[in-house]
């Protein structure tokens, strides 16, 4: 009597289960969210790795970080038909204090296969042109001297021991001033893939912090360590690095 | 007899639980009365709302309260020492000497921090250290440290609960007669929050009320500019009127340090020899400057990013050009900088009467 009583449990549990899976099947629309995570050439980092654990660079240089955060914007799913949903919202990704790396999209978006879901890194000049107070009181601004708007990217360390590099990105300007000029823009749109949405969704954001440094354009620290911001070189170089490798699809749970 | 007994029983018993509700609650229903803090316009538009506890929401009772313990020598271990003994509001509610002394005499080791727009630190680390973790903590420390107003909260709370005017005011404020030392630091903290600092000439000309000279003007350049000041980064920009970031550098004061700061707190030496940026207003009030109160002048706080900086393992990365010693400012940036950073001090600020005692 004892046994079946157990196995009528059992059966119960498993009904329960497969009740659970057929909601699970006819779901039409899903809560998604994007997890950051970060590594060196596939070693991961946090901050608590932060002004201890050393990286080497492409360029051979030593380095350690001390203050990292970025920020993205404007997720979009765009459908085979080329029809897309664009999430008009940002996130400030705080590497350093654990901040935004987990990015929780407040729309749900319908179930089904998505030829791409994309990203911008940084803000595109309409929304740069924004006023956001979550970002005024992190003074993530850039100086209206520079065009105004925010930092794309606030990324901080030293490098051959005690040497400070600050690799800042914005939108590239010259001619600093009253009239700055823009001579290309230097935000971004990531490209993470085709991905097939069937349920409430975490999609890993990889990011290789060593490509800052590296593709196409090998990063010297010795000669471009500060005072970047002005330096629209710098900028599009940094351009160049950021689209080419830095971000990659990881792991989807669902 | 019995029916007697029981009656007078009853009626005592009622009486005495009657008094016994007076004692401890004003009156059914009271409630103090809420006080919003008065936000300037500019920091509505701009920066996230300030960070008020739902544990102790601001009233008007509260904040008189607060005001009256901030300016009472009570809290001090023998009377001649209040909170605005060190914290003065002819200073922007800081000291005029590098260290404070306390009722005894002793000196302590850091410059008295001032105290404005408390409440939009959003992060809640108060100190030069970030030791205190709100406000209300914080006002518990100076009354028994030894080196300070070295008295102990028992005494402090016995003073208050004798006190001709404190138990109806502790009433009115928290609808308790139960006087204790976590209410009168709320107390305390709510008059700090009320303590807003807008009023400078740099918030009128973002009013679109005041006109920078060409000097002025200038020296915002310098600060804003990463190739030349450089402040921006840690001491925030006209979009954000606290001036400050509210987190912890080493700005290159020392290559060795006899105080670790942030350090001594955490325990992680990567934290060493930093403290927590301040505001840069109303500096034509807080000298002396640094954690230390070392620089005398605003000349010797710009000269010291110009050309002093000393390199440590724990320097902060902003620190630029720090093997040249500083950003090298000439001496018309260096001078204008200065006319600049004294665009944001606030006298109405020192004659608030609601700040004043």
């Amino acid at each position: 009597m004892k046994k079946m009583l157990a196995l009528l449990l059992v059966a119960s549990i498993g009904f329960t289960s497969c009740g659970e899976d057929n909601d699970d099947n006819i779901k039409t629309s899903a809560k998604t969210s994007f997890e950051f995570t970060h590594n060196w050439d596939e070693t991961t980092v946090s901050n608590a790795d932060f002004e201890n654990t050393e990286y080497t660079n492409a360029n051979g240089e030593v380095l350690t970080i001390t203050r990292l955060r970025y920020l993205i914007s404007d997720i979009t799913f765009t459908k085979a038909n080329g029809g897309e949903i664009v999430i008009d919202g940002y996130n400030l990704v705080d590497v350093t204090n654990n901040n935004g790396l987990t990015y929780n999209i407040d729309t749900n978006i319908p179930t089904g296969a998505y030829t791409n879901v994309s990203f911008t890194f940084g803000f595109d000049n309409e929304d740069n042109a924004g006023n956001y107070v979550d970002l005024n009181s992190e003074s993530f601004n850039v100086p209206d001297m520079l065009g105004g708007g925010y930092h794309y990217m606030q990324f901080d360390g030293k490098f051959s021991t005690d040497q400070n590099f600050n690799y800042h990105a914005i939108r590239a300007v010259d001619n600093p001033g009253m009239n700055p000029t823009f001579p290309q823009d230097t935000f971004f749109t990531v490209n993470l893939g085709a991905v097939n949405i069937t349920n409430d969704a975490t999609l890993e954001v990889k990011t290789n912090l060593a490509e800052w440094f590296k593709n196409p354009n090998t990063w010297d620290l010795n000669t471009l360590n500060q005072m970047l911001m002005p330096n629209s070189s710098a900028q599009i170089m940094m351009y160049d690095n950021g689209k080419n490798g830095v971000f990659s699809l990881g792991s989807i749970t669902q | 007899m019995k029916k007697l007994i029981v009656h007078i029983t009853c009626l005592t018993f009622l009486v005495l639980a009657s008094c016994s509700d007076e004692e401890s609650q004003l009156a059914q229903g009271y409630e103090p009365t809420p006080l919003p803090l008065d936000i300037p316009s500019h920091f509505e538009e701009n920066i996230i709302a300030p960070v008020i506890p739902n544990s102790n929401p601001q009233t008007v009772e509260g904040v008189a309260l607060g005001k009256k313990l901030f300016f009472d020598k009570l809290l001090s271990g023998d009377e001649t020492q209040a909170c605005a003994t060190c914290h003065a509001p002819q200073n922007a509610f800081s000291d005029n000497t590098p260290f404070s002394e306390g009722i005894d005499g002793n000196l302590g080791t850091r410059n008295s921090m001032p105290l404005f727009n408390l409440a939009w630190n959003y992060n809640e680390r108060f100190a030069w250290d970030g030791k205190e973790l709100s406000l209300e903590r914080q006002a518990q420390e100076p009354v028994q440290n030894p080196i300070e107003m070295h008295s102990n909260w028992d005494d402090v709370i016995n003073k208050l609960s004798s006190h001709s005017e404190y138990p109806e005011l502790y009433r009115k404020a928290f609808n308790t007669s139960a006087i204790t030392k976590e209410l009168t630091t709320r107390a305390i903290a709510q008059f700090e929050r009320t303590l807003i600092s807008a009023n400078s000439k740099f918030d009128k000309h973002l009013l679109g009320q005041a006109t920078l000279t060409p000097e002025e003007q200038n020296g915002l350049d310098v600060f804003m500019d990463e190739e030349r000041g450089d402040c921006f980064h840690c001491h925030g920009n006209p979009n954000n009127p606290l001036w400050t970031d509210n987190i912890f550098h080493n700005n290159g004061l020392d290559a060795t340090f006899t105080d670790l700061g942030l350090g001594g707190v955490s325990g992680d030496p990567s934290d060493n020899g930093k403290f927590k940026s301040p505001s840069i207003r109303n500096l034509a009030f807080t000298a002396p400057y640094m954690h230390d109160g070392r620089f005398n002048t605003l000349e010797d706080v710009i000269n010291h990013y110009s050309e002093g900086l000393q390199n440590s393992p724990t320097i902060d990365p902003l620190m630029k050009k720090v093997d040249e010693g500083g950003v090298q400012l000439t001496d018309q940036d260096k001078a204008d900088l200065k006319a600049f950073l004294l665009t944001l001090s606030d006298s109405s600020f020192l004659t608030n009467p609601d700040f004043t005692n």
